[in-house]
């Protein structure tokens, strides 16, 4: 056994558990800190840290047992881990520091001692074995490891018969596998239907008739007594308490699993039980007995809870890396979890209280025949659970308001059908990922397929839906193809993954959320964004490109007047006040007054492009103008010779207020929608917000301007004006929301600027309107716009206090902070370049020694 | 990488470059390079190209250890020009140094140093066939100061 003294300056981590939680642990540490630690990882099997989840796979003989291995040997080596494999951790001595190991196979009686400065508990769970009458004869197994897989397939080439006790999901995975290999299979299951902690009974039995299709045989509702003995001494038969018997000769316990504490209580550290069991840790993942001694996955109970799910066992994992590094910035929190299981290719997916029940409301589609089942359960206008059977890929929507406990009435009707059918684009409709080719697209936004995402879980052992869209950016724009995604990660990796923390932080910059900041922003007075990172203690000296427009935002709206614009803290285009091409040219967009223009103006557009190559011309969506390919250096001269005020296409900020022709010239127009447009446009021009803002104007209820999915949608009607707010037309196509309707152009500006400045004081950086309104429920808008009618006033006078005197950048330059300096290059004079190439160019390189710019 | 003691030539001064902020210096020939100024008046030079599709990076945001490219948002380190994890590929660094206020590129650098790679391009050049394929992860030779 090699036995390396470790040099005096490192420190010593022990491992104890070769599995997916310790070893990943292991990994997140050698990212942060590779130098700190000489390491030494005890496994009890013989074999290198595998995905577990897989087994099932290997069983039914889809994959091999080296196709499923995480880390191989030569990880260890590379990364200079001592790897015990096959040895078992009997004894951790706490006073001197050491744990004691014995070789698994007894008899041979070897023992290693290895010192630890910092051990680490990872010994996962035992399964459960039922008490009765000859459950250790030969032939009667257990479902957890390799060498449990491997008894079982080799059973299935000797045996016939084979019994699966507990028709939970582990043992219906041991089922089919075995069913697969050619035995005859009967799962016994003591509950009144499959799965009964994560299916109801419908569902539970639309899995049952599937799987008897396949061949597997029931026994719902019995009792096992005794397993008996045949002539060989192998178990040859179960007998139930009814006295049946039925032949086996091969028994698979699957009745569920039990932390795996008996090292860890032997020591004498904390452990809850006999529920959940599990080591007690802190949200650092240290025993709360001893701060040395850390534990991670199945076998550590964190705040009363036991994980069996990769996700959150993958998160603890890195918190607990990074405070092994002295780091000791994370902290675990727990993990909200739903479960999203394949048993044998049907789909199923189950979170929250999906069994319902007295003051819950059930919405129900039952398609027996096509084989999908779908339940939500609702409370008090809220979803609080789901039970998916045949069809999950909206899975993680459903899950997604279940955490957020948002308010589904406007939904409600659409709820069932899920999200995809509630306008999203981008990949073809597809929801069932199995059923696509490698070759089609998944995500649309980023043009990745399902191969390249398969390919990538496979390479790079992606585990996350985090994870998968950091290497392929795959459904990291706007999340439409999560169920797609996340459906692939669970053929391709296997298993369960989602869990996602409960408050998202602003950026890896801070742990805290984005109302947090906009709060302690407006509660402090803080001006600066400085002010922000030291009273947040950011992470960052000078925050990321994703925290800072954010904060400069929050500065801006919630102190107009007082806080200064922060123009390096802005996204190009609106540093620059065009928008960047991907060639980097930019494009100019004047402002055309509700979509109304003059020949004058075409005029000098027209010379513009002349005079300047702009190669490109084309009208937009929003009834304006686009230039296209325009040089950096010749922003400031296009916009001066056009002479128009900025259409702001580029910011997060009020674009453009669409318009038809109205009753001026429309035969059917009832108001003058092409006024009121352009009284909008200019009253709320330069307003900038959370993301950009689309209005539009319509004549009559033909709406022939699109108002149902503009942020706010202005439609005339012979008696006055219906206002509409919180639509898009973009990624996923949301039909605004009636607000009021009212009489008055005047009433028309008060209550849409109302509305927008609420949005600007409460929106998130980044949140377009509809995703705002469905944050906070219309209702909350309703309150503060329509029944408060002093604060719908003060809101509207606020936005007009803000905008009052805001510079046009095009034209006001110093006003609007904008630095003429980036249109122009540095350009080292001719006397400096070109040179020659020097072969020592020491003295020479002063000669020229003046700092020399072609402008100024 | 070698040896050779860099022909500094001065370039602008610290101050002409915004704090968290960019300056393009043209070349004679190739593309451009982007100075980044971040706090304690600390001047990095890259290649004025993102390694993914040849973006801008003079027009990102300046943090303190990268800036993020304008067009798809990697996060470019300065000290060596990398992409940051889990994205792929590297942007060619230059020399800088600053004395006296004064930024200093190598002279040599500025005159030969990847020179042979392209800018992205777009609009109806790009579609008459000129154009010039770009492609993703290129790494070019990394040259760090001696």
């Amino acid at each position: 056994m090699k036995n390396d003294l470790p040099p005096l300056s490192r420190q010593r981590l022990v491992v104890v558990g070769n599995g997916m939680a310790g070893v990943r642990a292991v990994e997140e540490l050698l990212k942060i800190a590779p130098e700190l630690y000489d390491i030494t990882i005890f496994g009890a099997e013989p074999h290198p840290n595998y995905n577990r989840i897989l087994l099932s796979p290997v069983l039914a003989g889809e994959q091999t047992v080296e196709q499923i291995v995480l880390n191989p040997l030569a990880w260890y080596e590379d990364n200079g881990i001592t790897l015990h494999r096959g040895l078992k951790v009997t004894r951790i001595d706490r006073v001197k520091r050491r744990v004691i190991a014995e070789e698994c196979r007894s008899g041979r009686g070897g023992t290693v001692e290895a010192p630890y400065d910092r051990l680490l508990l990872a010994t996962g769970s035992n399964p459960f074995i039922l008490p009765v009458p000859g459950k250790d004869l030969p032939g009667v197994i257990s479902y957890r490891d390799i060498a449990d897989t491997e008894a079982m397939i080799d059973a299935a080439a000797k045996y016939r018969h084979a019994v699966v006790i507990g028709g939970g999901l582990l043992g219906l995975e041991a089922a089919n596998g075995l069913a697969k290999r050619g035995m005859a299979v009967t799962v016994v299951h003591i509950m009144p239907w499959l799965m009964e902690r994560q299916l109801d009974e419908t569902a539970g039995k639309l899995l049952q008739a599937e799987l008897e299709k396949r061949g597997i045989a029931f026994e719902i509702g019995a009792q096992t007594a005794e397993l008996l003995a045949g002539d060989s001494g192998r178990v040859a038969a179960v007998r139930f308490k009814d006295g049946r018997q039925i032949p086996a000769d091969l028994v698979v316990m699957a009745a569920g699993i039990r932390p795996n504490t008996a090292l860890a209580e032997s020591a004498g550290l904390l452990c809850a039980n006999p529920r959940p069991g599990g080591v007690v840790v802190t949200d650092t993942l240290q025993t709360v007995t001893d701060p040395r001694i850390y534990a991670v996955g199945e076998c550590a109970a964190h705040r009363g809870v036991a994980y069996g799910l990769v996700a959150p066992l993958f998160e603890q994992g890195k918190v607990c890396a990074t405070h092994l590094a002295q780091f000791g910035i994370g902290r675990y929190t727990g993990s909200q979890v739903s479960t999203k299981l394949k048993v044998t290719g049907v789909d199923l997916f189950s979170a929250g209280d999906f069994m319902g029940g007295e003051h819950h409301e059930e919405i129900v589609l039952s398609d027996p025949f096509a084989g999908v089942y779908k339940k939500l359960v609702l409370k008090d206008d809220r979803l609080v659970g789901a039970c998916l059977y045949g069809d999950t890929v909206d899975g993680s929507w459903y899950f997604k308001l279940i955490r957020e406990g948002r308010k589904v009435a406007d939904i409600r009707d659409k709820l069932m059908f899920g999200e995809s059918n509630i306008g999203d684009a981008g990949h073809e409709g597809h929801n069932k990922a199995a059923a696509m080719a490698d070759s089609d697209e998944v995500c649309g936004c980023n043009g990745v397929t399902k191969g390249t995402i398969c390919k990538a879980i496979k390479d790079k052992g992606l585990f996350t839906l985090d994870e998968v869209r950091k290497h392929t950016k795959a459904s990291a724009s706007c999340g439409s193809c999560t169920g797609l995604v996340e459906q692939l990660l669970m053929f391709t990796a296997g298993g369960d993954y989602s869990a996602q923390p409960k408050l998202k932080a602003m950026c890896g910059c801070t742990e805290h959320g984005h109302q947090a900041v906009r709060d302690a922003i407006r509660a402090e007075h803080w001006l600066t964004i400085d002010a922000v990172y030291r009273g947040m203690n950011w992470r960052t000296p000078n925050g990321c490109a994703s925290c800072r427009p954010a904060i400069n935002y929050y500065l801006l709206s919630t102190w107009p007047k007082e806080a200064q614009d922060d123009p390096q803290s802005r996204f190009i285009n609106e540093r620059s006040h065009a928008n960047i091409q991907k060639d980097g040219t930019y494009s100019v967009i004047p402002r055309m007054w509700g979509g109304e223009t003059t020949a004058d103006e075409l005029r000098r557009i027209a010379d513009a492009v002349d005079k300047y190559r702009i190669p490109t011309v084309k009208v937009t969506g929003g009834q304006r103008i686009d230039l296209l390919g325009v040089k950096k250096e010749d922003l400031p001269k296009v916009w001066k010779d056009i002479g128009m005020p900025s259409g702001h296409a580029y910011a997060k900020a009020l674009r453009t207020v669409k318009t038809c022709v109205g009753s001026e010239w429309c035969r059917f127009g009832t108001q003058d929608s092409t006024q009121m447009g352009k009284d909008l446009e200019r009253a709320l021009w330069r307003m900038y917000a959370p993301h950009k803002v689309k209005l539009a104007v319509s004549g009559c209820p033909r709406n022939c301007a699109e108002a149902g999915i503009k942020d706010v949608g202005v439609i005339g009607v012979d008696s006055g004006w219906e206002i509409h707010v919180a639509g898009n037309g973009g990624i996923k196509t949301e039909v605004a929301q009636f607000l009021v309707k009212v009489k008055s152009a005047a009433e028309v500006l008060e209550y849409s600027g109302a509305f927008l400045q609420l949005y600007r004081e409460e929106g998130w950086y980044l949140e377009r309107t509809v995703h705002y309104v469905n944050r906070v429920g219309l209702d909350h808008v309703k309150k503060r716009i329509l029944d408060d009618a002093e604060g719908r006033r003060a809101l509207w006078e606020r936005l007009q206090f803000s905008l009052d005197g805001e510079p046009d950048p095009w034209f006001e330059f110093e006003k609007a902070r904008v630095d003429l300096r980036q249109f122009e290059p540095v350009q080292p004079l001719r006397a400096v370049v070109p040179i020659v190439p020097v072969a020592s160019g020491e003295g020479s390189a002063h000669l020229n020694g003046t700092a020399t710019r072609e402008t100024a | 990488m070698s040896t050779r003691t860099p022909s500094w030539v001065p370039i602008c001064r610290v101050e002409d470059i915004p704090l968290l902020g960019a300056r393009r210096v043209l070349r004679e020939r190739g593309m451009p390079v982007a100075l980044f100024r971040t706090p304690g008046d600390q001047v990095h030079a890259l290649l004025d190209r993102c390694p993914h599709k040849g973006g801008p990076l003079s027009q990102g945001i300046v943090a303190a250890e990268g800036v993020a490219c304008p067009l798809h948002n990697w996060t470019i380190a300065f000290a060596d020009g990398r992409a940051k994890a889990p994205d792929e590929g590297a942007t060619p660094t230059f020399a800088c140094q600053v004395e006296a206020g004064v930024v200093m590129l190598d002279a040599e650098q500025l005159a030969q140093h990847a020179i042979d790679l392209a800018p992205p391009v777009a609009g109806p050049c790009a579609r008459a066939g000129a154009a010039v394929p770009i492609v993703a992860h290129a790494v070019a030779h990394v040259v760090t100061a001696a």
